[in-house]
């Protein structure tokens, strides 16, 4: 499966992509902002993305609209640091499959992500 | 900000050093700081608060924490530019943390790092400036949060 991580922080990039990267995901593009997270997404075509939330230039809400646009069918965790109920509610309602909050292990990242996966084979 | 509120930011930066590093940080007992001496490290990552609060949180830290926190989480890459983004991103996840108890309206925007212990960091006028001090490890670090 194909792997697009979008995070404005370089050291989450990387240890997304060697989390999951390790759990067999094709790391097929990193995105450091919203804007580039939407040109990425229509040139490589992922299956699944890990989105951050607060970001320069488009946030997270906007791009997984924007994403999802592209591709209906793709599969979004959200993994960011706003913690509140109504902000990961939020995030589900615009079409994410799922809730990450920072700070994260590794171990918690593969799970979400396996989980987020066997859903989407179910249904 | 009351001492309750004070104890979230303390709880959320000792959970931080746990869960990333599985080694607790000493967290000092918070101290009212003087608006020109607040305490400044090597890097020092800023967020800006606005919404139903406004002022600002930072995480500031020396260069020697920073990389061996990298090291400690797997990223061999300790180059300037990721030690600069870890204090950015953790002012970030500490902030965002936060709105689990202040709601949605603490609203905090992207971080903006600042380097070198010569900056001096400005609070908003008439905010006054906690200091959470800590230390990981051999170093020392700190957190500011100056909110209304």
């Amino acid at each position: 499966m194909k792997l697009l991580i979008v995070d404005d922080s370089n050291i989450i990039r990387s240890k997304i992509a060697r989390a999951l990267g390790a759990y067999g995901l094709e790391v097929v593009g990193l995105a450091a902002n919203g804007k580039d997270a939407v040109a990425r997404a229509a040139a490589t075509r992922p299956d699944v993305v890990t989105m951050d939330l607060t970001m320069p230039e488009m946030d997270g809400i906007e791009c997984i609209r924007e994403i999802r646009k592209l591709r209906p069918k793709v599969q979004i965790l959200v993994v960011s640091a706003l913690a509140d109920k109504a902000t990961a509610i939020q995030a589900l309602k615009e079409g994410a499959q799922g809730f990450l909050c920072k700070p994260f292990t590794e171990q918690e990242l593969t799970e979400a992500i396996g989980e987020l996966i066997e859903e989407a084979q179910n249904g | 900000m009351d001492e309750a509120q004070l104890r979230i930011f303390v709880s959320i930066l000792q959970n931080y050093f746990e869960r990333q590093t599985t080694r607790a940080a000493e967290v000092g007992t918070p101290f009212l700081g003087e608006a020109n001496a607040l305490p400044v490290f090597d890097y020092t990552g800023v967020i800006g608060i606005s919404g139903a609060r406004r002022g600002c949180v930072y995480f500031t830290a020396p260069g020697d924490l920073l990389r061996d926190l990298l090291l400690r989480v797997g990223e061999s890459n300790v180059a300037e530019a990721n030690l600069a983004d870890l204090a950015g991103e953790i002012a970030n996840t500490i902030s965002g943390n936060a709105r689990r108890d202040f709601g949605p309206d603490f609203m905090i925007s992207v971080p903006v790092v600042v380097r070198g212990r010569t900056q001096s960091i400005q609070m908003p006028r008439e905010t006054k400036a906690y200091v959470i001090p800590l230390r990981w490890q051999k170093h020392r670090a700190a957190l500011v949060v100056g909110v209304n």
